[in-house]
């Protein structure tokens, strides 16, 4: 692979980035650190999200199954196996239900897509509650010395893979096919490219990122019950960031993440009764103000400005 | 002369849309290097035969056979991997794209398969080879529509068809472009190339094409040399009108 002087300046930049980023646990351990770790956390499943519905126009309510599974496989396994080998088992399990779920419902319509996903996270939660009333259990305790920084590390971690998955998938033929697709599927398949494969193998990295996501952040959360851990508000706050923040590109949803973490903060403590309304308020109004999120407005921006400087 | 096995062949191909039968027990072969002129009235069923070659479609009965081979139940891209390319009736390009990654589309996946740089230099000539070398940058948006044509003609080239089928390519352009359009189709046919044209312009057909299949309401009614064909009463009662109830 040949790269050119921007593509070194591109790496260049997301790897100061990420080490700045990483840096973070020494300066704070309290509040900022805890808030570090939701927009790591939203980074990765949002820009995930994003690199799957981005180029597809699929809108995927499949977050919180994934994650909600990778928990799980946490809480489960973590009196049997070492914890990095959790995450990896978290991944494939992500990955493998992704490519079921892509089986089964990619050839159909987007809206049968949208609904499977949704109700995919809602039938395994209540899978997961028969079992543990059937066993007279309700929760499980995940009991580690895993601390919040280190939890921090390992979603800036991931967060360096996903970027890497996505740069490299831009640069890849999928990348291409899937562009391709997204502008019309018609013409991709007269033009011989496997359609739902392409979409399946795309779907796999936000159900592997996902589950492992759902994995790192089980430490924390202590006591797992299936409410907290498949909660569907996670899969529509991932779904509002990244269209906040644009998936045209790779950087896009981060730029939604970061003010609708610190916004969304303060938001649920002043009105904590009505987030779920306010969540849907803020999806109608960024789907009416910000169709193409924030990379559509600076793209709009510099478009205008560059018609300016030539008029 | 036909003794070479075809390029192409439909045996009673046969499409069904409810009650409605589109096209009905259909029979053609297309020889390597001819162009062969698929024509009809308004809805004939011409452009539902291109869908079930292409397999936008898959036919009610009947075989469709690419060099002998059958690829009546393949997949769309399966067939177009297999070498048939298709043109749309209404212009299909890639909106969000350059036109050079539209013309690169057909360059990187189609029947013959390129990336990188091999793909880039084999999209910007196959756009040269329909006079819009220089336009490589433009979006698709800021094109006058012939050029539209032309593009979606040049992603088509660009996956080195074995069978192209151009579904009325000349429909809707202008005098001077359809002089152009003409120009541009006579060269894919002293390229050699195999071409169904499904066509209305009677111009185009008696200097494009080398044999005609002629339908109405579903059924061949004629097939054969252009100006034999053309003087078939049957078919010149089909083309006054009275026929596709
Ligand atoms: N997808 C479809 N569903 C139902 N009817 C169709 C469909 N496609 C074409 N038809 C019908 O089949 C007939 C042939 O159409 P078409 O192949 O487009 O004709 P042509 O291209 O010769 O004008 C028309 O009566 C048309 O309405
Ligand atoms: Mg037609």
């Amino acid at each position: 692979m040949r790269l050119s002087s921007k593509d070194w300046q591109t790496l260049t930049f997301a790897t100061l980035a990420l080490a700045a980023a990483a840096c973070l646990p020494f300066l704070t351990a309290g509040y900022w650190l805890t808030i570090g770790v939701t927009i790591a956390m939203y980074t990765v499943l949002s820009t995930s999200w994003a690199l799957f519905s981005g180029p597809t126009h699929y809108i995927s309510l499949a977050t919180a199954a994934f994650f909600g599974v990778g928990a799980y496989v946490v809480g489960y396994g973590i009196e049997h196996l070492p914890y990095w080998s959790l995450l990896v088992i978290a991944g494939v399990i992500g990955a493998v239900m992704a490519a079921l779920v892509g089986l089964t419902t990619l050839r159909l319509s987007g809206v049968y897509f949208v609904i499977f996903t949704l109700g995919l996270a809602e039938f395994i939660r209540q899978v997961i509650t028969w079992v543990q009333n059937w066993t007279g259990q309700k929760g499980i305790y995940v009991l580690t010395s895993i601390t919040e920084a280190h939890i921090y590390w390992q979603l800036v971690g991931l967060a360096a893979l996903v970027f890497l998955t996505g740069w490299l998938i831009g640069r890849s033929r999928l990348g291409f096919a899937l562009r391709i697709i997204g502008d019309d599927e018609e013409v991709a398949r007269h033009s011989g490219i496997r359609t739902a494969r392409a979409k399946i193998l795309l779907f796999m990295v936000p159900g592997a990122v996902g589950a492992i996501t759902g994995a790192i952040l089980a430490p924390r959360y202590v006591y797992i019950e299936p409410i907290l851990a498949f909660t569907p508000m996670l899969s529509f706050q991932v779904v509002i960031m990244a269209l906040l923040g644009g998936t045209g590109r790779l950087w896009g949803p981060i730029v939604g993440v970061i003010p609708f973490t610190l916004l969304w903060e303060a938001i649920s403590a002043s009105f904590p009764n009505q987030t779920t309304l306010l969540l849907g308020l803020s999806f109608l109004v960024i789907v009416y103000l910000l169709p193409r999120g924030f990379v559509g407005l600076i793209d709009d921006i510099r478009a205008r400005a560059g018609r300016e400087a030539l008029a | 002369m036909r003794a070479v096995s075809p390029v192409l062949s439909l045996r009673g191909v046969t499409k069904r849309f409810g009650g409605l039968v589109a096209v009905n027990g259909m029979d053609f072969d297309v020889a390597e290097h001819e162009v062969l002129g698929l024509i009809g009235p308004n809805g004939s069923g011409k452009s539902t035969t291109l869908n079930l070659i292409s397999g936008a479609l898959m036919p009610t009965a009947g075989t469709i056979s690419l060099r002998g081979t059958p690829i009546t139940e393949l997949p769309a891209q399966d067939i177009a991997r297999r070498g048939v390319s298709r043109t749309f009736q209404l212009v299909r390009l890639l909106p969000s794209m350059t036109v050079l990654e539209n013309v690169k589309a057909g360059a990187v996946f189609g029947h013959r398969r390129r990336w990188g740089a091999e793909a880039d230099t084999h999209a910007q000539a196959m756009l040269e080879s329909v006079g819009l070398g220089g336009r490589g940058h433009l979006r698709v948006g800021q094109l006058t529509y012939i050029d539209t044509k032309r593009v979606e003609l040049a992603r088509c080239l660009a996956s080195d068809p074995k069978v192209l089928l151009l579904d009325e390519w000349l429909a809707g352009l202008n005098p001077t472009e359809l002089e152009e359009g003409i120009a541009l189709i006579r060269r894919l046919r002293d390229e050699g190339r195999t071409v169904i044209l499904v066509e209305h312009v009677m111009d185009a057909i008696r200097s494009l094409c080398d044999r005609c299949v002629v339908m109405a309401s579903g059924t061949k009614i004629a097939e054969g040399g252009v100006s034999e064909v053309l003087s078939d009463p049957e078919v010149i009662r089909a083309y006054l009108g009275d026929d596709d109830a």
